[in-house]
């Protein structure tokens, strides 16, 4: 197995004359949680539906497992072993939580009821147990994030991509779906996130990449980029990290 | 087979009838009813279950209509035989627009818009070309006899067309309880998430356009056995994918009894607004119309949604009182 199962080589995407990725490389080690943060509208979104097959880029390569996927459409990498949630929950809204689940299940489970079977160990796995037959409609934020997590993972990937899944949710809602996602890896698989939630990235992330304005401006632990000046100036302004150091020492 | 009793019975139900009544009246009315139930069904598999709203279902019925009757007519061959090339090239023309459509990921209303063309440039190229017998149309001659797929009384057309539209059931239902539909219903709800969980949408669409067209290419080769009489305006013409549509939608599309219960009720309106108007020529269609406006407007999940919203409320009130 590679070191690192998911490598971005210098990948590029515009929207019309905007340059909305630029140049972007990373990699993401297998069996680990990488975070991808940074301010709105940095490209997060993204560069995560580039990664899942949702958007062609303009320029650069992703190999996933040693192979280039550039080519291959969504199911197609899906079946390799990505699995995405949506930053805006994508439910199919008429079926019931179970139902839903099993969608993904029919993946490695051609029988109906071996499929709704497993949707059963999924949704037990991530807390939805009681809402098995709730339309998947009537869900709370965090149930729908909950779904979303569900579904992507009875397909049983290897990796996760998280869009905000903690995006929404309240505090005490955070902390009951930390340790369902760090679980996650105990499991074997790899994550990447994007998230606004400091507190879970602190709590769960390894790896920190901050993106910003299309590029990666920083890497490294949590508490690196957060005292990186440029990663200051991305979130609060540029002269920010000045002011602030200024401000500190006044106190 | 638990999830089939439901079918036996229905059609058990209308198998009954010619036992009751052999009145040609009664027995046109139904066997027209089934027909539209028919051509509805196939609708349904693809609009009511994958959410793909074709507006030009009238391109498969017209093709298998066209090919039983051609292929009778020009070359003689069996009409029994020509039921089974009809299906068959009403599935390919469904597969050919599929592959077009979706392809070219046409999605909603242009997909809708898309086969509504394909639909009335069949119509217009049948009412030209001398296959089809152009404007004229195709007549296929009388031969009363069974090995010709033709019949002195109404009552096997009626056993032929229940036992199609029986299939048809047992097909959806097996649908259902598939794999396949199970992504055809994601699909319908969500393609970008359905794609995301490794289905493979323009696939599973093309099957279900596929088998769709086939389930409405067999009321086609039906009708044309019926009739014995074909032609553009008949075959390709917009009241048959009207009917296709407006049969499950009133029925409650996506659900395995909408295209019955549905061409039943708009069979039963039709009729009652010819009564109600008696000889003054096209006010039965006003009324008509109106009908459809307050059945559809009262009923937005369609038949199938009342039934279920009717037998529920009692069974709810029935744990109530076992708890109390």
């Amino acid at each position: 197995m590679a070191e690192s199962l998911l490598i971005v080589e210098n990948v590029s995407k515009y929207f019309g004359g905007l340059l909305a990725i630029d140049k972007v490389s990373f990699q993401v080690s297998t069996g680990r949680i990488t975070a991808l943060i940074g301010p709105n509208g940095a490209g997060k979104t993204t560069l995560f539906s580039i990664i899942s097959g949702f958007l062609p880029v303009d320029d650069g390569r992703v190999v996933y497992d040693g192979a280039d996927i550039m080519t291959e459409p969504p199911h197609q990498r899906a079946r390799r072993g990505i699995a995405r949630t949506f930053q805006i929950v994508q439910p199919f809204a008429g079926l019931t939580v179970r139902e839903n689940i099993a969608i993904g299940s029919h993946l490695w489970q051609r029988s109906r009821a071996a499929a709704l079977e497993a949707a059963n160990q999924v949704a037990l796995s991530v807390g939805l147990s009681a809402q098995l037959e709730a339309p998947a409609a009537t869900l709370t934020v965090a149930g729908s994030k909950r779904l979303e997590l569900a579904r992507a993972l009875a397909i049983a990937p290897r990796l996760l991509l998280l869009d905000e899944v903690l995006a929404g949710l309240n505090p005490s809602e955070i902390r009951d779906m930390v340790p369902v996602v760090r679980e996650l890896t105990a499991r074997g698989m790899t994550i990447l996130m994007t998230e606004h939630v400091m507190q879970a990235v602190t709590a769960l992330a390894e790896h920190v990449l901050v993106l910003a304005e299309g590029r990666i401006i920083a890497r490294g632990t949590t508490q690196e980029v957060a005292a990186d000046p440029l990663v200051v100036e991305a979130y609060l302004g540029r002269g920010a990290a000045k002011r602030i150091t200024a401000g500190s020492m006044h106190a | 087979m638990k999830h089939y009793w439901p079918i036996v019975l229905v059609v058990a139900l209308l198998a009954i009838v010619p036992f009751v009544t052999t009145s040609n009246v009664v027995l046109n009315f139904l066997i027209t009813t089934l027909l539209i139930a028919l051509v509805g069904q196939g609708w349904n598999l693809l609009g009511g279950y994958g959410g793909q709203y074709s507006f030009g279902h009238a391109a498969f019925f017209g093709t298998a209509a066209y090919t039983t009757a051609i292929l009778q007519v020009q070359y003689g061959i069996n009409a029994w035989l020509g039921l089974f090339a009809g299906i068959f090239a009403g599935s390919l023309v469904g597969a050919v627009i599929g592959v077009l459509c979706f392809r070219s990921g046409l999605r909603g209303s242009y997909f809708s818009l898309v086969t509504l063309a394909f639909a009335e440039v069949l119509r217009i190229v049948s009412s030209v070309t001398p296959i089809t017998g152009a404007g004229v149309g195709t007549l296929i001659k009388l031969d009363l006899r069974p090995e010709a797929f033709q019949f002195q009384s109404r009552v096997p057309f009626y056993w032929i067309v229940l036992i199609l539209v029986a299939l048809s059931l047992v097909t959806v239902r097996g649908v259902e309880n598939s794999r396949f539909g199970a992504y055809l219903v994601a699909i319908r709800e969500n393609e970008d998430a359905a794609s995301a969980l490794g289905i493979n949408a323009f696939a599973v669409k093309l099957a279900a356009i596929t088998l769709s067209a086939a389930i409405t290419a067999a009321a086609g080769c039906f009708y044309a056995q019926y009739f014995l009489f074909i032609d553009a305006a008949i075959a390709y013409g917009p009241w048959i994918s009207i009917d296709a549509l407006l049969a499950p939608i009133v029925g409650g599309a996506g659900t395995l009894f909408a295209s019955l219960l549905g061409a039943l009720v708009i069979k039963a309106l039709g009729e009652t607004a010819k009564l109600l108007t008696g000889d003054a020529p096209g006010l039965d269609l006003v009324i008509y119309g109106l009908l459809l406006i307050a059945v559809v407007g009262l009923a937005p999940r369609g038949v199938a949604g009342v039934l279920t919203a009717l037998f529920r409320r009692p069974l709810r009130v029935q744990r109530g009182d076992d708890n109390g």
